[in-house]
């Protein structure tokens, strides 16, 4: 039986490093290859001697695929490919292969530069490493190999964000990478089509959550943030440079508008235009509204928000601030943090998801007292929000997404242990499919059950279905014949009787000739009436053809009447059948032999 | 349906739609919609369209339609409006989107001078054939007709499903379609059409020249059993680089002495490598100051979109986007206020205008748009330069109802599909088995009959059609794809025929759904337990296969002794042998292709030398 096959190196019952693989028709395939956040030794990046123990990956690996450009999908992208080692295709879509490369280089320069670690990938190893990208499109069926081909569909969950379909043969994989099934103020909703994968690997990030609807969160975000202008307070909003924050930025612009606000909005890092002319040029990838009305007003040109410079952090008033990174972990957003972090009139907001290990983390689970660098403690006394804005499927999405997909079997990747379980137990109750959940380093095996694709004469299929009538009968299926016909590698379905000519073999006639003796006193024609009277009334169904030439036709079975030579009443029957109507001529003899029945006329 | 084309070279017949309307034309034969003008008589009414075939078919009929570029869809709102259309269109977004602006462009131009009267006297067969030419030879006349609406164009193109390169669409589960880049324009595409096992492709506006769009895709174009070429270049002399620079050098030329240059072009395409070779000339032209001026009511739409479709663009323009820079330097033009775009002559226009200027618009006709404008502004100064970069209309006709004309014409057509040599080039690449294609391309254009090269030359010859015309297409279906469920295939006992070659006899329910044809195991056979099960006749359940091979002899006689059948006596015959069992007074020929057994009431013998036989048969 084929089986497919599935291992995260990482993202296994785990959110970061995503990085699974897929074996599926004897072709092994990478999805994502991202960094972990919490980690800052060897765990940040998967374990690819997983994969070979030394040496390149390249002949062990068909392609590697990209979701999106979130460094906990791509970080660790430059490391495989130029490091470890791999010269063959990487395949994302346009954006990703457009942005992907400044996010490497910032987490680059923050570990290199800042921290100042050694023995990392430099900024060459990420031209390289692009230079192996080949870009694709949404929709367009990309193959890989004669036999390996993909197709990428729209994620929703950040600019470019794709989910991709894998195939070959008739077995076909799904992954995800992070979606989101409910369209934002700038993206659109994840969208598959019935595709019925073997597998679905999806993330399952909000597991457990069902989120209100985004109106009521959107109003409640706009409320605390304007309560803390009012009151004179900073607002601090950690974001990644590209994604949620052009949300955000969208929702604080129109609000500041409408109320006609004058504290400034500040946007850190010179990413922003930068990020905001991605977003312009591939507009076709945002929502239906936004792709509408560029002509007219493009969204991505912000009036109240502008550039940051560290010395306005200390600027006295209230002032709104999106910083990097998300999750509180490095960078601009740490350190306004802790200038910020004394005053109780200041609040941060996390509008994303953060990773174990993150301050972000530690400060949304209640931590109130933080131990910096160097045996410092940092008192918390600022407002902690937490703003579920980060753009993953919750519960409700990943069962609609499975609703439209209609996979046979469900894998989760990128989320808590606990929280799949939850969600296992919901999908398998739902769907009664099975759903797998493996850990780093764990293989789940999927067997499938492929049809085999089979080419039918068009001659016998149309007499076939000519035969079925225009509307089949559920109840009296009918049973078609053929010859498979098995030639190197094709597989040929045709009628026996093609078959004989195209094998070039000649038809072996075989007849069977019976004679059957019958009491009948009665004119030979008479009694070959009464035979097909017999035979009309026993068997139904079948054709029975009294033929002016003195013989009676059951199908093709031939029945003739002689008087014997010596007693007229004793006539002689002879049968005369092929192999072809074994079974019926068997009958007839049988039946024939036991003498007419005395009621006929 | 393949495309659908609108035939706008019917509006030359019309007069120009004026601004201002003039009343120094001459009335002619009494009619009040003929003019003349120039020595030329024409109608003087809303400019008409001449539309794709509509009678021959039912349109309701049309499943599908499929759109090459976004200048043969121009006829859609006539196909899907009012037809009782049910289909889908298919077309790529730049395609819809532009399509869409062209479309927008042309309904607001119509609209902008409305004519109150359309004219149908001169249509009378009986007075057309006494009108002079070219009248007296439009064709079809009856079915032209006036410009759609906006409110059908937006219908229209609501049917319209977008898909991109390389995706596979099934349609009703018979035929996969995809689009493949063609190379000539944004988001241009050809077409495959394949089932499993025959394929037929549609080329049609294609280029192999390096100009803003992806590059065409010709490998994925091979092993078709059918390929449909069209939209061949329709200047097949005229080099569109030469063409460029010919464009570039009457331009500063006209500039230099003080004239102004009028280009007349559509809002999308040519367009964009215009302003890009202009970007690069400008500087060393020394044109710097020179305002350029693009006047359409979708200029700065067109200039939006052509910036936000990377996808669809050539490989040094996606590495443009991902800097991120603007991937076509018209953006650096209207940066720099050398490129300024108006909706239209009035307003912003008519106060920041300056001359001596360049102005791209539309349409290229000269027969409405802001274009009769200019033409009445310029026209009687030779200092002025009048450059024709549209291949579309003949600029002799295009120009006659504005004769005497002081200023200068220039006709650079840059047309960058193929043409015959790159044609015929692609053709030995790909090698479709057949080629169809107009009837036009079949021989020398009438003009120059001795262009033996002006043709497409091919063995087999092309299959030319010509408007209404109906062609069969040369290949037989045979095969179709079905699926055997596991079960069934677990089920199937192959044998060797021949060293390589096995077969199994199939016996299964064919299942076909959406057309798509699945075989299932047969049903168990219903068990029942009767007493008399012999009495009951035998239900139609497989018929026995068919046998192949012969019976040998000597191998025969003993297979018969092994079972207990001794005496045999054996008669030659000319076509093989007969068999006389002695003791079981039973008759066996054994012939080449035949084996008859005439076995009287022995049921049980008969049965054993059935199977004994079929030892040495193979079945089918």
């Amino acid at each position: 039986m084929p089986e497919i096959k599935v291992t995260p190196l990482g993202a296994g019952q785990d959110v970061g490093r995503s990085c699974i693989l897929v074996s599926i028709g004897g072709k092994n395939i990478m999805l994502d290859c991202g960094m972990h956040m919490g980690y800052n030794d060897d765990r940040r990046f998967p374990d690819f001697s997983y994969i070979t123990q030394n040496g390149r990956l390249t002949e062990f690996l068909d392609c590697v695929i990209i979701s999106h450009f979130h460094l906990d999908h791509c970080g660790a992208l430059p490391y495989m490919s130029e490091m470890v080692g791999y010269d063959g295709p990487i395949y994302m879509t346009h954006p990703t292969k457009a942005i992907c490369p400044i996010l490497l280089e910032d987490f680059r320069k923050i570990t290199v530069d800042k921290k100042g670690e050694t023995n990392f990938f430099t900024s060459q190893m990420i031209k390289d490493c692009m230079k192996k990208v080949i870009p694709l499109n949404l929709h367009q069926t990309v193959q890989v190999d004669d036999e390996l081909e993909i197709k990428a569909y729209y994620a929703g969950h950040v600019l470019g964000a794709a989910m991709v379909h894998i195939k070959v043969g008739s077995e076909s994989v799904v992954y995800t990478g992070d979606y989101n099934m409910t369209p934002d103020r700038h993206l659109g909703a994840a969208w598959i089509d019935k595709c019925r994968p073997d597998i679905l690997i999806s993330e399952s990030t909000y597991a457990t959550t069902i989120r209100d609807s985004k109106r009521c969160r959107e109003r409640d975000f706009l409320k605390k943030v304007h309560e803390s202008i009012e009151r004179g307070g900073k607002v601090l909003i950690p974001v990644f440079a590209l994604g949620r924050a052009q949300e955000l930025c969208i929702l604080l612009e129109t609000f500041w508008e409408r109320m006609n606000l004058k504290a400034p909005i500040y946007f850190s890092t010179g990413l922003t235009e930068k990020a905001n002319h991605y977003y312009k040029l591939f507009i076709t990838w945002t929502n239906q509204k936004i792709r509408k009305t560029f002509v007219q007003r493009n969204m991505f040109e912000f009036k109240h928000i502008k550039a940051f410079d560290r010395s306005y952090a200390d600027n006295p008033g209230p002032m709104v601030v999106f910083a990097t990174p998300g999750m509180l972990h490095a960078g601009q957003s740490l350190q306004i943090f802790k200038k910020w972090a004394g005053n109780e009139k200041n609040m941060v907001i996390m509008p994303g998801y953060c990773v174990q290990g993150t301050i972000g983390h530690k400060i949304l689970n209640g931590q109130r007292k933080l131990e910096m660098e160097g045996r410092a403690t940092l008192d918390v006394k600022l407002q902690v929000e937490y703003m579920s804005f980060s753009a993953h499927a919750d519960a409700k999405g990943i069962m609609q997404l499975i609703r439209m997909a209609e996979p046979r079997n469900m894998l989760l990747v990128h989320g808590e242990a606990v929280k799949m379980e939850f969600l296992k137990g919901k999908i398998e109750q739902e769907f009664s499919i099975n759903c797998y959940m493996p850990a780093n380093g764990e293989t789940t095996t999927v067997t499938t059950n492929p049809s085999v694709p089979v080419d039918i004469s068009l001659n016998l299929l149309k007499r076939e279905m000519a035969l079925g009538g225009p509307l089949p009968d559920p109840k009296k299926p009918r049973t078609m014949h053929g010859t498979l016909i098995m030639k190197e590698n094709s597989l040929k379905l045709v009628s026996s009787e093609q078959a004989l000519k195209e094998l070039g073999l000649n038809e072996h006639q075989l007849r069977f000739t019976c004679r059957v003796q019958l009491q009948d006193p009665h004119s030979d024609p008479d009694t070959l009436h009464r035979i097909y009277t017999h035979l009309k009334s026993v068997l139904k169904g079948y054709t029975i053809q009294h033929l002016p030439d003195g013989t009676v036709m059951v199908e093709s079975i031939v029945i003739k009447v002689s008087s014997s030579a010596e007693d007229p009443n004793t006539k002689v029957l002879l049968l005369s059948w092929s192999y072809q109507d074994e079974d019926l001529g068997s009958f007839l003899s049988n039946l024939l032999k036991k003498g007419l029945p005395s009621g006929l006329c | 349906m393949l495309d659908c084309g609108l035939d706008t070279t019917s509006v030359l017949n019309f007069l120009p739609l004026p601004l201002v309307h003039r009343l120094n034309r001459l009335l002619l034969l009494s009619f009040q919609e003929l003019k003349e003008c120039a020595g030329r008589v024409f109608v003087d009414s809303q400019p008409e369209f001449c539309l794709p075939e509509r009678e021959l078919l039912d349109l309701s009929t049309i499943d599908v339609i499929l759109i090459s570029n976004y200048h043969c869809m121009m006829a859609l709102p006539y196909i899907t409006e009012h037809t009782g259309f049910t289909g889908t269109v298919y077309a790529t977004e730049p395609t819809l989107q532009i399509g869409r602006l062209l479309m927008e462009e042309l309904v607001n131009f119509m609209e902008r001078v409305p004519k109150a009267q359309s004219a149908t006297c001169w249509k009378n067969k009986e007075i057309q054939r006494m009108l002079p030419g070219p009248l007296k030879d439009a064709v079809e006349v009856w079915t032209w007709k006036r410009c759609y609406s906006m409110q059908e164009v937006n219908s229209a193109l609501s049917k319209v499903q977008l898909v991109g390169y390389s995706q596979k669409v099934e349609l009703f589960g018979a035929v996969q379609i995809s689009p493949l880049s063609s190379g000539y324009s944004l988001g241009s595409s050809n077409w495959i059409i394949q089932s499993h096992h025959e394929k037929v492709s549609y080329v049609s506006g294609s280029s192999l020249l390096t100009t803003h769009p992806q590059p065409m895709d010709q490998s994925s174009l091979k092993n078709s059993d059918v390929l449909i070429l069209t939209g061949l270049t329709q200047m097949p002399t005229a080099n569109p680089d030469g063409m460029l620079g010919e464009f570039c050098s009457n331009l500063a030329m006209t500039i230099r002495a003080g004239g102004n240059v009028l280009v007349p072009c559509y809002s999308s395409g040519v367009i964009y490598d215009l302003l890009e070779c202009l970007y690069q000339f400008i500087e060393s032209a020394n044109l710097g100051t020179t305002p350029f001026y693009f006047i359409s009511p979708v200029a700065n739409s067109s200039l939006e979109f052509s910036q936000i479709f990377a996808e669809w663009l050539c490989h040094n323009k996606q590495t443009k986007v991902y800097l991120p820079e603007p991937p076509f330097p018209h953006a650096e033009l209207i940066q720099t206020n050398k490129l300024k775009h108006y909706p239209s002559i009035h307003g912003d226009f008519s106060s920041e205008f300056r001359q001596p200027c360049v102005v791209f618009t539309g349409h290229p006709s000269l027969r409405f748009g802001d274009v009769v404008h200019f033409m009445e502004l310029w026209g009687k100064s030779s200092l002025n330069t009048i450059i024709f970069t549209e291949p579309d209309f003949s600029y002799l006709d295009a120009l006659a109802p504005y004769q005497p004309l002081a200023m200068k014409c220039v006709y650079c057509p840059i047309d960058t599909r193929l043409n015959f040599h790159q044609v015929s080039k692609l053709l030995k690449e790909v090698q479709p088995l057949h080629v169809v294609c107009p009837e036009q391309y079949t021989q020398p254009p009438l003009s120059q009959s001795h262009r033996s090269d002006l043709m497409l030359e091919l063995q087999p010859p092309p299959m030319p059609y010509r408007r209404c015309s109906v062609l069969n297409l040369p290949f037989r279906r045979r095969y179709e794809r079905v699926y055997i469920l596991p079960e069934l295939a677990n089920s199937l006992v192959p044998s060797e025929i021949k060293p390589g070659t096995s077969v199994a006899t199939v016996s299964a329910v064919l299942h076909s759904k959406d057309n798509k044809h699945t075989l299932q195991p047969p049903p168990a056979p219903p068990t029942k337990k009767r007493k008399r099960v012999i009495e009951e006749p035998p239900v139609v359940l497989a018929p026995k296969p068919l046998l192949s091979g012969a019976v040998p002899l000597e191998a025969f006689l003993a297979t018969l002794q092994k079972h207990g059948i001794s005496e045999v006596k054996v008669e030659e015959t000319a076509d093989g042998h007969i068999l006389h069992l002695q003791a079981e007074d039973t008759l066996i020929q054994l012939e080449e292709d035949g084996t008859h057994i005439v076995c009287d009431n022995n049921e049980p013998l008969r049965t054993t030398l059935r199977d004994l036989v079929l030892r040495f048969l193979q079945k089918l």
